[in-house]
């Protein structure tokens, strides 16, 4: 390809837990281009830029500077190679300068000692070549988070890079800063650098960014021009929902209210309000739906529901029993099954077997336990016929967990979630980052469960997802409500985007229709 | 057998190469390391491999080292795996030894219920200490790893305040020791011409019992799980705090428990002078068992095994019995070592995978 400075090629990466990374990724970046990476959560993009960082070694492929093979095996090297990375958590030492800690790993010397001026002088100089507004005598712990991450880039440039890898840039800064960053990358440019930036916010990809590539379950899906595609596109690309799935479902019969949340609210440690005073329910036989941009308050609300932390303020009904202060234990017996967010961490022990996870909840399950005392044969046909019901792609249930794909750990989660027989589920983003296959397996058992009387809360990133299988939808923004739909299918993706992204908001009426 | 192989999991069956290639790399330093200092390398040789078989008291040794070392390795490997890392099995089977003395030369009791009760209350006494490291670390925070080190030294000198006190010291011994333990109290030792004690079976009862815990109980389940992904249990409704505690309980309970049989079996009165180091034992041999209980024993025996061996070949050699440290140690740095034979997992794991697609 034309003046392609950078690729990667036929990557793969397989953890030594088994996690297949990465697989056929591709990225071809061109030279003095703002080259965008996005992908879901775990869709590989982390480990594809540690490869080329050199911080991990790929399993398989290569990785081509100008058209020239190169092997990067520790950062050292991909800096010799003139690679800059700028990581999510910055790297810079706090109690020193700014100054000091650009030049730190290549500080000028005289004789054994530090020369001082000369680090201020040549810190200077590289602020002054970029015009970025840092000023080199203060200490870093004294800067906004905005100026830090200056700090980081002027780090890259000082150690002479050409490509910069920027992980998520904009997660941590203020609109304003992000502005600032923008026009400081556009100068970058100018100048000849090029940069990899990876984010998953779209509005601002199509903003900065000339080209794109997408990445899916650790897999390239494409690289196009931002101009080619629409944020709709890209999304559905990042997501694979092409693949249109028929999802037939009856009316709702809404019944009781199972799960009742009043005035639920979190607080962290910094004081701020993650969740602010959110009251809702869920009846019998529906689902409802959350959507909102990530980090506004879902996390949190899941959270505080199922007990994974209690909330600061208010109060949670499951069945019309008051949960608020009972254990996971017990709110798991008294009928609420969740299908975490985090699968590997929270939703699977990777290093157990199929049957040792689908097990865990089933403890005090008289099919399966004779008092304290395990009923290993039952429990062995159990098991296995869960692996066929939900058609988990395993040898047998023995398998450890962490030798399967992500879709079929999920199916095991689900598996284990949706056989408990409770009456709520709270299903958070359930089908995040696996193959449409398994997906759809995971949207027949919620409608099932749907129509089987259960109430459902269903929180998604994926607009056609929640929009589908949902009754009904709130849209989350800055720890609160701020719309309620009670028919999901008179809503239109648009309407919902206004309000994820906080321009609109419903009266207080309006949004309190959803404790009905 | 091919059919077992097939059921076992990926690790199972990775750690077992892993580990054949330690020993067959640790042998064979040995061999290159006595050509080196020794003048008749082949005697030596010999008797660090072969002495333990020489004669029947001394394969009675190895039983007899290994009843000890399973004792501590099934206490580590249960509080291993709730993955905490408790070094109090040391301090536990000091302290232990010396409770059961002084029961058994407290208390006037028939025999069978006298060492019953010593090696009782020897556990309850175990289990406290290998408690106390849980507990700070709820309470506080505290690494268990070095507040157990720690308190190790405060039951080590505690037991051995309260042992040699005048109420249990024999003034006729030349150096701190209790009275002569009644018969009725020891374990008898059974086979003749070897110490082999009725602690063997005292050992394959908690055997037994602990994987019958571990494998066949709820708790047990929950045990292994805490420790394999303490946030999953969490998730699942395991009270994870409660299994790090009764975990670490059961461990120091076995512990303390070994204590009690070894000066109960192998001694005829308390007379440690300082941490017997067999807690410290414990850990490598529930390294080499990968912390499950139903391999100590052959752990143990490997470990007893090349211990007896080499002392035989430091007594008729002139190879000192530290070699057998430098053995250990590589076996154990290349079973424990993630990156030992990391290339070959690697590609087996590769193979694996694409073949459960």
């Amino acid at each position: 390809m034309e003046n392609e400075i950078l690729a990667m090629r036929n990557i793969v990466k397989i953890y030594p837990n088994g996690v297949v990374a990465n697989k056929d990724a591709n990225l071809s970046v061109k030279e003095g281009e703002i080259h965008a990476l996005v992908g879901e959560n775990g869709a590989g993009k982390s480990t594809l830029m540690k490869i080329l960082f050199g911080i991990e070694q790929p399993t398989e492929g290569g990785i081509f500077l100008h058209g020239k093979e190169i092997h990067l095996k520790s950062p050292l090297d991909a800096i010799d190679h003139g690679l800059g990375m700028v990581h999510q958590h910055f790297m810079l030492v706090e109690s020193m300068t700014v100054a000091e800690n650009i030049v730190l790993g290549a500080e000028p010397t005289k004789g054994l000692s530090l020369d001082k001026k000369k680090i201020i002088k040549d810190a200077e100089a590289i602020i002054k070549q970029y015009n970025f507004s840092v000023n080199p005598m203060e200490r870093v712990r004294d800067l906004p988070i905005g100026t830090r991450q200056k700090v980081e880039i002027l780090k890259a440039l000082f150690k002479g890079a050409k490509i910069l890898i920027l992980d998520e840039p904009t997660a941590v800064l203020t609109p304003q800063e992000t502005e600032e960053l923008f026009v400081e990358l556009n100068g970058l440019k100018k100048q000849g650098h090029t940069i990899i930036f990876i984010s998953h916010k779209l509005n601002e990809v199509k903003e900065l960014c000339d080209r794109i590539t997408i990445l899916r379950n650790g897999t390239t899906v494409g690289t196009y021009n931002v101009s080619d595609v629409s944020q709709n596109e890209i999304s559905n690309l990042m997501v694979g929902k092409n693949i249109e799935w028929e999802i037939t479902k009856q009316p709702a019969k809404s019944g009781e209210v199972l799960l009742e949340g009043s005035a639920l609210t979190v607080v962290d440690e910094a004081k701020r309000t993650l969740l602010d005073n959110v009251s809702f329910c869920v009846h019998a036989g529906t689902i409802l739906g959350v959507v909102g941009v990530e980090g506004n308050g879902q996390s949190e609300l899941v959270d505080s529901i199922t007990g994974m932390r209690k909330p600061d303020a208010g109060s949670i009904y499951l069945c019309g029993k008051d949960i608020t202060k009972t254990s996971i234990k017990g709110i798991r017996s008294a009928g609420m099954a969740h299908i975490p967010q985090d699968r590997m961490e929270r939703g699977a022990a990777v290093e157990s077997s199929i049957q040792d996870n689908l097990f865990a909840t089933f403890t005090d399950d008289p099919r399966l336990t004779n008092g304290p005392v395990l009923k290993t044969k039952e429990i062995e046909k159990w098991s296995a016929d869960l692996v066929k019901k939900f058609t988990i792609k395993a040898a047998s249930p023995a398998i450890q967990v962490k030798m399967l794909s992500g879709g079929n750990i999920q199916k095991v989660i689900v598996a284990r979630e949706l056989s408990s027989n409770s009456s709520v589920i709270i299903a958070d983003q359930p089908t995040r980052g696996i193959d449409v296959g398994a997906a759809k397996l995971v949207h027949e058992q919620l409608i099932k469960m749907r129509t089987e009387g259960k109430a459902i809360l269903l929180i998604s990133a994926d607009l056609a997802e929640v929009m589908d299988i949902s009754d009904s939808l709130v849209v989350m923004y800055g720890g609160r409500f701020v719309a309620y739909f009670p028919d999901a299918r008179k809503v239109t993706e648009n309407e919902l985007g206004q309000f994820m992204l906080g321009l609109k908001k419903q009266s207080a009426e309006e949004i309190a229709r959803c404790m009905e | 057998m091919k059919l077992k192989l097939k059921k076992l999991s990926f690790d199972a069956k990775f750690d077992i190469i892993r580990f054949l290639v330690a020993i067959a790399i640790a042998v064979l330093l040995s061999f290159v390391i006595i050509l080196l200092v020794s003048e008749d390398p082949l005697l030596a040789l010999r008797k660090l491999y072969l002495g333990p078989l020489e004669s029947f008291r001394r394969f009675g040794n190895v039983i007899e080292l290994a009843i000890t070392l399973s004792f501590a390795g099934i206490s580590v490997a249960v509080m291993f795996s709730a993955n905490q890392f408790n070094m109090g099995t040391e301090g536990s089977f000091y302290a232990s030894a010396g409770l059961a003395a002084m029961v058994a030369l407290s208390w006037d009791m028939p025999p069978v219920i006298s060492p019953i009760v010593s090696i009782l209350m020897g556990g309850m006494l175990g289990a406290i200490i290998c408690y106390i490291p849980a507990l700070l670390k709820e309470k506080f925070g505290a690494s268990e790893l070095v507040s157990s080190l720690m308190l190790n030294y405060v039951f080590y000198y505690l037991a051995k305040y309260f042992s040699y006190r005048e109420a249990f010291k024999d003034p006729t011994c030349g150096y701190p020791a209790t009275y002569l333990l009644p018969d009725n109290a020891k374990l008898a030792q059974f086979i003749p011409g070897t110490r082999i004690h009725t602690g063997i079976f005292v050992l394959i009862l908690v055997l037994i019992a602990i994987c019958f815990f571990m494998y066949k109980t709820r708790w047990g389940y929950a045990l292994i799980q805490t420790g394999r992904n303490a946030q999953f249990a969490k998730f699942a409704g395991i009270n994870t705090a409660v299994v790090v505690a009764y975990s670490q309980l059961i461990g120091g309970f076995v512990g303390g428990m070994g204590g009690a049989v070894e000066v109960l079996g192998m001694y005829d009165r308390f007379q440690w002078q300082s941490l017997p180091g067999y807690g410290f034992d414990g850990i490598v041999v529930s390294i080499l068992a990968k912390n499950k209980p139903q391999y100590v024993p052959l752990a143990a025996f490997f470990l007893a095994y090349l211990r007896i061996g080499a002392d035989k070949m430091a007594t008729s050699t002139d190879v000192t019995s530290e070699m057998i440290s430098i053995i250990q140690g590589v076996i154990i740095m290349l079973v424990a070592a993630q990156a030992f034979l990391a290339g070959k997992r690697q590609k087996m794991l590769v193979k694996e995978i694409r073949k459960n697609g």
